[in-house]
């Protein structure tokens, strides 16, 4: 028999006999939140529903909802949370615009494979489809941006319904789950018995890693020259900290990351060679086309890493790690595909692999970061005195004062590829980005999130001034919660990367790009967040100290150069061998 | 690659807005589908969509990949025309009098095999099943005389590869237990 708690002792509707709960619906969404081991939930109230934050009130001393100052904020905080805590994050809001501000979110999760839950009031079932006031057609509208979802509307089907979102959102390649529920299955009743699902037939979230492709793999590289590995976001959702870096560590092959891949192995670690893509390193893009043998682990090849597919890696034999089957020879064809977990997949594959070391090989990538030293990265970090303070330096200081231990949430343009390139991350899991979508607007609140799963670990948001001001609203959420997030807001005036992409492809062209911007500071005196502004060099290194060991959130404002550019790059079209220093 | 008809057959969960999900997976890809047509397949509770296509191989198994990681289908397949046995049925509404005259119209529909289904003093419906072609070839003879109304249907096809859904099923409701 189910014990009710003494605090909703009135509010339930408890028959106590036979072992029947009759629970209203509403207060049933709340109990399987805590049956799936939910304390935390972002949201925002509405008409549709009310009745679930009428519920939430019985139960505050067991979930912690915090508000946030848009439903879009919700999503991305959600998404923070589940990206460094592996947990599955939960977001709620009413029907209608409620409803549509989740969108760009869950579109964020679907992309970048974030597990979260996101549950919507409807209203209510007799009026679905008459465009009542705030009925939006949430399911049809979220269908192509989500894992799975399901619209329902009697009480009796909403534990049924959570336990399988919890499940689909988090197993497998994990996703984005919408529950939309209407009024009437919220205030309906239902005889509440909790069962977590552990499996649907249709749906294999682990498929079993066959053992001729792991020999296969293994025999391709045992005979490598010049294997090189990529490794994306599936070395982190699939758990594989200790099984990756044994694999690289055994077989001495130089590993390259994708900007979802980011922290799953230490920066400086000897066999890191650094970042992928349209603005990553000069020799892990060049030599993408001399190495013999790709071995790409739980990354899938976005056009952002791979620049003009006919000519990339043409040359190597091409091994796919991989869990989700549809990204096999969805972009780039594998001679060998692995599919299933990494986590087994590269414990089965480092058992058949031979120790080897690639050190003539290795010094290409040394030669090849000689290069980019001398001609980016030097007067990035260290720029003449003469240049207004640059990116890449900032960044290098808060590395430096935060010993590269923070959690860094990056929002989408220049300030995150230039974070990215330059912050030393030591930690397992402590990059927080908008890969897929390029969110703006992504890291306030995803950095808030974050916060709440992990408050023994500090975390700093780093902001374009356009981003910033994309969710500036959050900020309220982190005065009213009181958590400590440092908020560096890389201040260029203008949109960064769409200005660099206007100076190299568009004449010059500065075509709504530049933002005449309001004093930060003086917003976040309203939020009662301590600030500080730096516009010269002589003052920047001692601004991001306090900035660093401030207790409490904290905002610091760096004055950038204006035209900067972020190198080397691709440019769109080309293929990655013909990658530009400048 | 050169564009060919392929035949998708899609196993899925009887689920509300399940079809929503499997026609934004060709609408994103700019994919036309040619037909389609949904029934509950031999298996209870489980639904069959023949979905035909005009498009590059290459492009019909990245779809069919999509399709098949879907949660809620159960497994995807895409064949040749030349490995299935299809069939689609069209209606033809005539004006009565043009059959009871007993002229060139009624040769044509005898000519054709084509089946009687309704008569009514002032219509009467033919029913004619077969490839689109022959359907179609129907249709033009009877035009010249004046059709009503017309209707076809989409593909229904049976696959010609012997191993049964329900030995997939069996498979998948053992891996989706793991």
């Amino acid at each position: 028999m189910k014990k009710v708690e003494k605090s909703n002792e009135k509010e339930s509707l408890l028959i106590d006999k036979e072992g029947i709960n009759v629970i209203t619906g509403k207060e049933a969404v709340v109990k399987s939140l805590i049956a799936e081991g939910v304390d935390l939930i972002f949201g925002y109230p509405g008409g549709a529903i009310m009745p679930v934050y009428d519920a939430l009130y019985d139960y505050q001393d067991q979930i912690k909802h915090i508000l946030t100052r848009h439903e879009q904020g919700a999503t991305h905080a959600a998404q923070g949370y589940a990206r460094v805590s592996g947990k599955v994050g939960v977001c709620i809001a009413t029907s209608g615009p409620g409803a549509t501000n989740l969108i760009t979110g869950i579109a964020d999760a679907q992309i970048d494979s974030t597990p979260m839950v996101c549950i919507t009031g409807q209203v209510a079932s007799h009026l679905l489809g008459t465009d009542a006031f705030q009925e939006t057609d949430v399911v049809g509208i979220s269908m192509p941006v989500t894992k799975w979802n399901v619209q329902v509307t009697r009480a009796e089907d909403i534990p049924g319904a959570i336990a399988k979102a919890f499940y689909i959102a988090k197993s497998g390649r994990p996703g984005p789950v919408l529950v939309d529920i209407t009024k009437d299955a919220q205030f309906g009743e239902v005889d509440f018995q909790y069962k977590k699902c552990t499996n649907v037939r249709s749906y294999v979230p682990q498929p079993k890693v066959k053992l001729e492709a792991i020999q296969a793999a293994a025999d391709l590289i045992n005979n490598a020259k010049k294997p090189y590995i990529l490794f994306g976001h599936g070395v982190l959702l699939g758990d594989a900290k200790e099984e990756f870096k044994t694999f690289v560590e055994k077989t001495g092959i130089p590993s390259a990351w994708t900007i979802m891949g980011l922290s799953a192995l230490p920066t400086d670690h000897y066999l890191n060679v650094g970042m992928l893509g349209m603005h990553g390193n000069y020799g892990p893009n060049l030599l993408t086309n001399e190495c013999d043998v790709l071995i790409a682990i739980g990354m899938r090849f976005d056009d952002r890493v791979t620049g003009d597919v006919s000519r990339y890696a043409s040359q190597a034999k091409v091994i796919h790690l991989e869990l989700d089957h549809a990204e096999i020879d969805k972009i780039i064809k594998a001679d060998v595909a692995v599919v299933g977990n990494c986590k087994t997949s590269l414990q089965l594959i480092t058992e058949a692999v031979k120790e080897g070391t690639h050190e003539e090989w290795l010094q290409k990538f040394r030669d090849c970061d000689e290069e980019e030293n001398q001609k980016v990265i030097n007067e990035e970090l260290h720029p003449s005195d003469d240049k207004m303070i640059s990116m890449g330096e900032v960044i290098n200081l808060v590395s430096e004062a935060s010993n590269g231990q923070a959690t860094i949430v990056t929002d989408v343009g220049q300030h995150q590829m230039v974070a990215q390139r330059y912050y030393n991350y030591k930690r397992w899991r402590s990059n927080v980005t908008s890969g897929g979508l390029g969110t703006m607007g992504f890291a306030l609140p995803a950095a808030i999130g974050a916060k709440f799963a992990q408050s023994e670990n500090q975390v700093i948001a780093v902001i374009g001034d356009g981003g910033f001001q994309m969710t500036i609203q959050e900020l309220g959420t982190i005065f009213q919660t009181k958590i400590d997030i440092k908020i560096l807001i890389l201040n260029n005036e203008f949109l960064g990367m769409v200005r660099q992409w206007q100076d190299l492809f568009f004449d010059k062209r500065y075509s709504s790009t530049e933002m005449v911007n309001p004093d930060f500071q003086t917003i976040a005196r309203g939020y009662a967040i301590e600030s500080n502004k730096v516009t010269e060099r002589e003052n920047l290194a001692a601004a991001v100290k306090e900035f660093v060991n401030h207790k409490g959130s904290y905002l610091l404002e760096v004055l950038v150069g204006k035209e900067n550019n972020v190198f080397p790059m691709i440019p769109t079209g080309a293929s990655v061998s013909e990658i530009r220093l400048d | 690659m050169e564009k060919k008809e392929f035949t998708i057959s899609v196993f899925t969960e009887d689920q509300i807005g399940l079809l929503n999900r499997v026609s934004i997976i060709f609408t994103r890809r700019h994919i036309n589908i040619e037909s389609i047509t949904a029934s509950e397949s031999e298996v209870k509770g489980v639904h069959r969509y023949t979905i035909v296509v005009n498009d590059a191989e290459d492009l019909v198994i990245k779809v069919v990949a999509q399709l098949d990681k879907q949660v809620e289908i159960v497994k995807s397949f895409y064949h040749e025309t030349s490995e299935i046995v299809y069939q689609e049925i069209a209606l033809y509404k005539l004006a009565t009098s043009l059959i009871a005259a007993g002229g060139e119209a009624e040769k044509i529909v005898r000519k054709h095999n084509a089946r009687f289904l309704s008569f009514d003093t002032e219509f009467t419906v033919i029913e004619k099943t077969g490839h689109k072609e022959e359907t179609q070839r129907l249709f033009d003879e009877l035009e010249p005389y004046g059709i009503l109304e017309f209707v076809r249907s989409g593909r229904v096809a049976i696959t010609k590869p012997m191993k049964e859904f329900a030995a997939y099923l069996a498979e998948i409701e053992i891996a989706s237990a793991n």
